[in-house]
């Protein structure tokens, strides 16, 4: 993956600026270019919007049999998440024991390594999630 | 808009083909379809070959006059267009013969699918299949194909008390149905106690959950129904060939227990046909994971949402079921070379509706849906065949 | 004047203890412990390194001071474990905490002061009228060859000091010690650094740190007992106990700031975790002696005092999150340092 395709992600993958449409207020993460509630008439109102980066589980599994390019990190989870503010994602969840993560638990986001373009290339970081602390 | 119907069928073994290439995979389908209608290559009018990703399993993209080339007929100079709907490549091509046929723009057109998988080794196969999800939202985060499947699986047994037992009765079944399929890549049966001892692949998943990594290639040929009678007296008809899309990734979608894009697909199947679900007398599904069958037979209105555990348990959709889903195997037993799984499953239709299918055979089939899906659900096509 | 705004701290959760560094080596636990004054210490998780780290302490200090990113107007991180050789862990921290584009960021390299460099650099920007707040980062993912007595310390962790004019302690003043003493190093394009065994003791960290510490409180004209507490560079629990008692410090004074018993040595984090770990728990009026050491070698040496302003801050709480913590074994801690990547 070259590196220009990270970079330019990076708002989003660090901080969960999503977008909020400026007509009937809708918040979307991942971003989206348009409103699919308001369609033309956002064209151009798509503001940028952090999330909060508290979420709740609405689904997990356990990745046991990674992609190359998580080889060596698995067992993991990866969730189904709805984010407080109705909009959803996928994220990996750290720090807890499997056995821990269930549908309802309350997370947060944090900043953590995600790939990296083998030994000699660039580090991607972004979102996870642990669990919230409230 | 004319009638269309399917004069020819062709399938490749599926499996793990070493010794077979991606060409001689798609003239092997190609041309026992052609030899099936009885056409001459004269008489074809054009081609569409579905193909999920020939670009990163074999290196090599433009297979449409690939596809050309193999059946001898580039002097011809045909049209050929490869279709890309990721695992719904096979299904979507034949959605593009059913327009070119139903317009009047060609009157024969073969249609084709075809995957090699084997040509790329380790984790690489599983790589490009999460190519079919969202690369930049969900691949990129670590979560596999299935990965993404074990989340609908999850949240359905959450919100239906689906249990792991009844996803295995799908492989159950569907190994049993393959047992009978010459063409199977797996053709032993299994039982409830083999899948869920079978590793973990993706919790709560299993290996035998999961639909393998297969080479093979299908084939059909259209023409519209009133020239169809010139080439066989076992016509069967394209009643609905409908397709719809969703968002590519699953967290984008409105329900996380059901496919919406296969809901629609199938209302505007039945409607263009003129159906109700109860009127199908067997369909091959997307079983590319056990989860994936519980959720189509209930999009699909064969059961009500939630209930597609408890029917798989109690024998709604086996072989002598009052649905048999998946009697040649489904993706599950006899394999899924991702971009043929569109045209594998007309071609077990065109058997069991052309009365074919020998000890797999459903009495007095009649009417047979096919239902292929791409990704974890952007992109449904559904197909409605009739015998006439 | 010059003054700490804001500070935060992470350590990762996971935990390894001396004794399970030992049984792979047959060495005898107990002796090992007692000698170091070490029992346990901090393992990063496998997706965390220096840059991951630094954002968490970052955010933490960020959002405990409670000002706009977008004043940060210098951040500067120490470590001798960014990611990059060549790619600054700053710019990361930055992005992170949105404090971009308009500031000077950069990583220092000084063993374990490169964080408290970066903290003179602060004070030096603001009291320069350079910048509103700068923001300096000690962390490590301290690397150590299996099987070398740097395994049973070398630890992960790190803290985030925002320096300004007005804040939860004044800076009163800050000097440094420095000569070259190659006592640890760590060649380019090696992946575990290399060290002196005894000489890393007297002729390193403890010149460097009772000069820097006699400097400070010749300068200022106090001596130890105006101080209500110390932290010095904890490479193991034993050394800063015994700096401290060589000039005239009572353990008391030290205790609140010594963390690397219960975590390991966390390089860069390890002086700036001490002073954190200390604001937890200072009133107003407390004053304190910080000083860092770095092989090669230098300490820097501060002196502070807290202001009533620390009765409003929502403090950290660094040892309830040092609470939270999960053992590992040696073979998961491997996997987790992705030493077989």
């Amino acid at each position: 993956m070259g590196v220009a395709r990270y970079w330019r992600e990076i708002p989003a993958r660090y901080n969960l600026i999503g977008k909020k449409c400026g007509v009937c207020g809708k918040v979307y993460f991942p971003p989206r270019i348009v409103c699919p509630k308001c369609r033309r008439k956002s064209i151009g109102k798509m503001e940028d919007y952090k999330l909060s980066g508290k979420g709740t589980v609405e689904s997990f599994t356990v990745i046991r049999v990674p992609p190359p390019e998580f080889e060596g990190k698995s067992p993991y989870v990866m969730a189904l998440i709805k984010m407080d503010e109705g909009c959803y994602l996928t994220g990996q969840i750290v720090d807890c024991s499997i056995d821990e993560v269930h549908i309802g638990m309350r997370v947060e986001a944090c900043l953590r390594r995600i790939q990296e373009d083998g030994k000699r290339g660039a580090i991607y970081y972004g979102y996870k999630f642990r669990k919230a602390k409230e | 808009m004319r009638e269309v119907a399917i004069i020819g069928i062709g399938m490749t073994k599926f499996g793990e083909l070493w010794d077979k290439s991606f060409r001689e995979l798609v003239a092997e389908a190609g041309i026992q379809a052609i030899l099936d209608a009885g056409i001459e290559g004269e008489e074809i009018d054009a081609l569409y070959l579905g193909g999920m990703s020939t670009g990163r399993f074999i290196g090599q993209e433009h297979v449409g006059p690939l596809a050309v080339e193999v059946a001898g007929l580039e002097d011809l100079h045909l049209p050929a267009t490869r279709v890309e709907a990721a695992c719904a490549s096979g299904g979507v091509a034949m959605h593009q013969g059913f327009l070119a046929v139903a317009s009047g723009m060609y009157d024969i057109v073969v249609v084709g699918g075809a995957e090699k998988m084997t040509d790329v080794v380790g984790g690489e196969a599983t790589n490009i299949l999460a190519s079919a999800a969202d690369r930049e939202w969900e691949s990129f985060f670590g979560v596999t194909f299935p990965g993404l499947y074990a989340l609908m699986a999850k949240y359905h047994m959450h919100k239906y008390g689906t249990t792991q037992e009844q996803l295995a009765m799908v492989a159950v079944k569907n190994h049993y149905n393959g047992s009978m399929n010459p063409k199977a890549q797996f053709r032993r049966k299994i039982s409830v106690e083999d899948v869920l001892k079978s590793p973990l692949v993706a919790d709560p998943l299993h290996l035998l959950d999961c639909s393998p990594i297969t080479d093979g290639a299908a084939a059909a040929i259209l023409t519209p129904l009133d020239i169809a009678k010139k080439y066989t007296d076992k016509i069967v008809k394209i009643r609905a060939s409908a397709l719809a899309c969703d968002t590519l990734s699953y967290h984008g979608r409105k329900r996380f227990d059901s496919l919406p894009a296969a809901v629609e697909a199938a209302k505007r199947a039945y409607k263009m046909a003129g159906i109700e679900p109860k009127d199908v007398d067997l369909a091959e599904v997307h079983d590319c994971f056990t989860i994936a069958e519980i959720i189509a037979i209930e999009d699909l209105g064969f059961v009500e949402k939630g209930k597609g555990g408890k029917a798989t348990e109690e024998g709604l959709t086996a072989l002598d079921g009052e649905i048999p889903v998946n009697t040649s195997g489904g993706l599950k037993a006899k394999g899924h070379p991702v971009g043929a799984t569109g045209v594998a499953q007309i071609n077990e239709l065109v058997m069991q509706l052309r009365g074919e299918a020998g000890e797999r055979q459903v009495k007095d089939a009649t009417i047979g849906l096919a239902h292929n899906v791409g990704g974890s659900g952007g992109t449904a096509v559904i197909h409605i065949l009739e015998a006439i | 004047m010059a003054a700490i705004v804001g500070y935060g701290a992470y350590v990762p959760r996971y935990r390894i203890k001396v004794e399970e560094i030992a049984r792979i080596w047959g060495k005898q636990a107990a002796s090992i412990s007692s000698g170091l004054y070490v029992f346990e210490k901090s393992v990063p998780g496998i997706d965390e390194d220096t840059a991951t780290i630094s954002v968490e302490a970052a955010r933490r200090a960020v959002k405990h001071a409670k000002i706009n990113p977008k004043e940060i107007g210098a951040i500067y991180v120490g470590s001798e474990s960014h990611p990059y050789a060549v790619k600054p862990t700053a710019t990361i921290v930055a992005e992170a905490i949105e404090a971009t584009p308009e500031l000077t960021a950069a990583d220092y390299e000084f063993a374990c002061k490169a964080g408290t460099a970066g903290m003179q650099n602060c004070i030096a920007l603001v009291k320069s009228n350079m910048i509103k707040y700068g923001m300096a980062i000690g962390a490590d993912v301290a690397q150590a060859a299996p099987g070398d007595a740097l395994e049973y310390t070398a630890a992960a962790g790190g803290a985030a000091f925002i320096i300004g004019k007005e804040g939860i302690a004044e800076i009163n003043d800050t000097i440094s010690f420095t000569t070259d003493t190659p006592d640890f190093w760590r060649r380019e394009g090696e992946p575990y650094p290399g060290h002196g065994e005894r000489f890393t003791g007297e002729p390193a960290y403890f010149k460097h740190v009772m000069n820097a510490a006699k400097m400070l409180m010749e300068k200022l004209g106090t001596k130890p007992s105006d101080y209500d507490y110390a932290v010095f560079h904890q490479p193991n629990g034993k050394f800063p106990m015994r700096v401290a008692k060589k000039l005239g410090f009572e353990k008391k004074q030290i205790e609140d700031g010594l963390l690397c018993p219960i975590i390991g040595n966390t390089y860069s984090g390890s002086s700036m975790l001490g002073l954190a770990a200390v604001l937890d728990v200072a009133k107003a009026g407390s004053r304190i002696i910080v000083v860092s050491y770095g092989s090669g070698a230098g300490s820097d040496a501060f002196d502070i005092t807290v202001t009533d302003k620390i009765e409003e801050y929502e403090r950290q709480g660094i040892r309830k999150m040092l609470e939270n913590k999960e053992y590992v074994d040696y073979a998961t801690y491997m996997k987790l340092r992705r030493e077989f990547e």
